[in-house]
């Protein structure tokens, strides 16, 4: 047992969560009701994706740089977590719809579908799948590694413009999207309640933080598989 | 007179049904302890998984010192 305080702080970050997400106030908005609490659950799997994508995107680029096997392990378990938290993101999202804007704003599926957040995520994680397939297409591991870490920044660089930028444009049953009144979430200070803020910002680093434990272990498992390719 | 009373007693009357338009939540559920349930439902699952991890943890711990 590697023993890091970040293991711990992931828990109590976690216990946090759990205690505050389902205890402390939150506006009463209608529509949403109670479902304001799925921020603290949905959104930090988003985000949780985003940051494990991110350190994947940088061991890539650390691998391109000295041609280290180490770094392509670590950049693939990275992408592998952090897919995995698109898909639970993505999952979570769905339950959301149906009490949300299908059941109480009245959308038609149809307009659930073409919902512009929703298939720029898909079409995010379908560029990250395809990443492991190309992972998979090479016998060649130096080749393999170098060609995968190139298309990984690739996807990186993809990711931000499918989930952000071009809901945005559009317009999106997400909030954010012109047309909502909201403005960019993201800048604006009014539009996060501040005792969400109180629980919504732990929450992101504590289900980032085991994330990044669980890709450890499977790192540390790999480096023990393929021990006699990386020396 | 007559006017003004009609009037703040329309004023009241809208208050009160302004009142009961606010968004429905879960105030039954915290209010009788139930949410008690769920929280303590959820932390088990949470600490569960996390000694879970813990376990694998070890586990790969033990295997690295046998490597080394």
């Amino acid at each position: 047992m590697k023993k890091s305080w970040w293991k711990i702080l992931s828990l109590v970050l976690l216990i946090y969560t759990i205690i505050g997400g389902f205890l402390f106030e939150v506006p009463r908005l209608d529509i949403l009701n109670e479902t304001i609490r799925n921020l603290y659950f949905h959104v930090c799997m988003w985000f949780g994706m985003m940051i494990l994508f991110g350190v994947s995107f940088v061991y890539s680029i650390k691998h391109l740089r000295g041609f280290n096997l180490k770094h392509d392990i670590y950049a693939r378990h990275f992408a592998e977590t952090g897919s995995l938290f698109g898909i639970l993101g993505y999952l979570t999202g769905i339950l959301w719809v149906n009490v949300t804007w299908v059941t109480d704003q009245g959308q038609s599926l149809g307009s659930v579908l073409k919902e512009p957040k929703l298939i720029g995520a898909a079409i995010a994680l379908l560029i990250y799948g395809a990443y492991f397939v190309l992972r998979g297409s090479f016998n060649d591991i130096d080749k393999k590694a170098r060609v995968s870490a190139v298309y990984n920044i690739f996807a990186f660089a993809m990711l931000f413009p499918s989930i952000w930028i071009i809901p945005r444009l559009v317009g999106s049953l997400h909030p954010g999207a012109p047309g909502s009144d909201s403005g960019n979430p993201a800048l604006n200070r009014n539009d996060l309640d501040g005792s969400m803020r109180m629980v919504f910002y732990p929450a992101i680093i504590g289900w980032t933080l085991l994330g990044v434990w669980i890709t450890t272990l499977r790192i540390r498992l790999s480096l023990i598989n393929e021990k006699d390719i990386i020396s | 007179m007559k006017k003004i009373a009609t009037l703040f007693f329309l004023l009241f009357a809208y208050s009160l049904v302004y009142a009961q338009k606010k968004a429905e939540m879960a105030d039954v559920m915290r209010s009788n302890g139930k949410i008690y349930t769920v929280v303590a439902v959820c932390l088990t699952i949470l600490f569960g998984l996390f000694a879970y991890v813990y376990s694998i943890d070890r586990k790969i711990s033990k295997i690295e010192k046998n490597n080394n």
